[in-house]
């Protein structure tokens, strides 16, 4: 990319007047200052992390010229320091288009494998909700959490390592998540709690794949059928005939392979109850939805990969208004220019989810919940592919895009057709935390659970 | 009609060769290759299937 002459430094966002800048804003209100620096300084502006400036895109434009950038020009590891003491030295953050495709094949996240995959979630559903009573409540991030532990790595890795695992996994894994402090920018390994935490739980989840390994160096060879990713890193030997791959390197893989798709799936499993639950005449068109497609006892192996356009429709809405990522960072390599703007190599570029997801421009009633604004003709998620972007887009789109939606049809194949659900607290009081670079929902969230009387694919009494 | 493929954005999820075989191959590492970039018309109805439900929406279809 050529610079011209005339080309300007991108305008700065008010406020950030303090040592490091906008950080302390960013910990606080991330969108609001995001939403701020687009009103202030229009499709390129800029703010200030520390001794890091980051140049903010947001609208159509600007989002294309980010999202199909190469690698060379905008680098995503270096973009994202409060990932690495999460997975370890030595593994990868993220690798580049060809190794995500070779990986896309090696995770099987390929098409043919998602029925399958389909099959395996609805199992783990079945399984959390067999310890359910009639009626009772549930803590929506505690409980989508800890589903989406099993089921990530039971397609991921496999159903002999899930069955391995229990809450402790869980938690220990929340505690890496809620370590990603944007303090990270100024010293990933600063003196606070939530990254002593982090720490300690990548220790224990160390723990946790030792143990699991030392039963299986002490137990019968694996099976053709039960061979699972963590019998294979466990059979590859380095020259010395050793084992190739240290425990802790092997958890640092685990880690990174379900980090993308956990608290991702999890909240946007919460947040699309959560509208289901205060918009009811969307609940009852979905819940009919499902209960027609399950009328005759069909499978969620089969039906959770077929169209269903009310549900999708509502999970695609919660995606836009509540994006599990709300910034992307890149680091630019070298000079570039974006619509007449200079970014100077080595500032950090980010495109907002947040933000472009509710341009009034694309969207209208932006911030309101309209799942049929995904229906035909409208199709706005297909007319707006550089602002509708919950996945991201481009070469760097969500690889697991179609796991993830495939996972959410699948889950909530079981649980409306099951049971029935309450809100347990003001609507207005289910809202997310952002003090964190990985977005949960704020705890307290709890919902009410009834079982239905009368559960689909059974005739009417 | 000919097929065109938006290089920036195929991931090679395999969707175009599961909805029409004839017309599209996904490698083992995930390259695309289009093995009949001018499908017949008897193929149409396969290749939109194929271009509406890409997950990165890479392709589309260009008229004669």
């Amino acid at each position: 990319m050529t610079t011209n002459v005339e080309t300007r430094e991108p305008p700065q966002v008010s406020g950030g007047d303090s040592e490091h800048g906008h950080l302390e804003e960013l910990r606080r209100d991330p969108i609001g200052l995001m939403r701020r620096t687009r009103a202030e300084c229009g499709d390129v502006g800029q703010f200030r992390l520390a001794d890091k400036e980051v140049v903010l895109l947001t609208g159509a434009e600007a989002n294309e010229w980010f999202f199909r950038a190469p690698e060379d020009l905008l680098d995503q590891a270096e973009a994202y320091p409060f990932m690495t003491p999460i997975f370890g030295q030595g593994v990868v953050f993220d690798a580049p288009p060809e190794r995500r495709r070779e990986m896309l094949h090696n995770q099987s996240l390929r098409d043919k494998f998602m029925r399958g995959h389909a099959s395996t979630i609805s199992d783990e559903v079945d399984t959390m909700v067999a310890g359910w009573s009639d009626s009772g409540t549930i803590d929506l991030l505690d409980w989508f959490a800890e589903l989406t532990i099993y089921t990530s790595s039971a397609c991921l890795i496999g159903t002999k390592f899930r069955t391995a695992l229990d809450q402790r996994f869980a938690r220990l894994y929340h505690d890496l998540e809620q370590g990603t402090d944007a303090l990270a920018y100024v010293d990933p390994y600063a003196d606070i709690e939530t990254f002593h935490r982090r720490d300690a739980a990548r220790r224990g989840l160390v723990a946790l794949v030792q143990a699991i390994m030392d039963g299986r160096r002490d137990g019968p060879p694996a099976t053709d059928e039960d061979r699972d990713l963590l019998d294979v890193l466990m059979s590859i030997r380095d020259d010395d005939g050793g084992p190739k791959f240290s425990t802790d390197v092997v958890t640092g893989m685990f880690i990174s392979m379900m980090f993308a798709g956990h608290h991702t799936t999890s909240g946007t499993a919460a947040w699309t109850l959560i509208e289901l639950l205060r918009h009811p005449e969307v609940l009852a068109r979905v819940t009919a939805e499902l209960d027609a497609l399950y009328a005759h006892g069909e499978e969620v192996s089969y039906q959770a990969l077929r169209s269903m356009p009310q549900l999708e429709s509502a999970i695609k809405e919660a995606l836009r208004l509540h994006p599990p990522l709300i910034l992307v960072l890149r680091m630019a390599k070298e000079e570039l220019e974006v619509e007449g703007f200079r970014i100077a190599p080595g500032k950090l570029v980010g495109a907002s989810l947040a933000v472009s997801n509710r341009m009034p421009e694309d969207f209208p009633d932006a911030d309101d919940f309209v799942p049929e604004r995904y229906l035909e003709p409208r199709a706005e998620d297909r007319l707006n592919p550089w602002t509708w972007i919950p996945f991201g887009a481009g070469r760097h789109r969500c690889v697991g895009a179609p796991f993830a939606m495939m996972q959410l049809k699948a889950i909530f194949s079981v649980l409306l057709r099951g049971w029935e659900f309450e809100l347990a607290q003001p609507s207005e009081s289910y809202r997310n935390d952002h003090s964190k670079m990985v977005v949960q929902l704020q705890q307290p969230c709890a919902v009410h659970y009834r079982r239905r009387r009368e559960a689909a694919g059974e005739p009417p009494a | 009609m000919k097929i065109i493929v938006d290089r920036d954005l195929c991931q090679g999820h395999g969707v175009c060769e599961s909805e029409a075989p004839d017309v599209f191959s996904v490698s083992k590492q995930g390259i695309l290759t289009v093995v009949d970039e001018s499908p017949a018309e008897p193929l149409r109805a396969l290749v939109e299937q194929a271009v509406a439900f890409c997950p990165t929406k890479a392709l589309r279809i260009e008229e004669d």
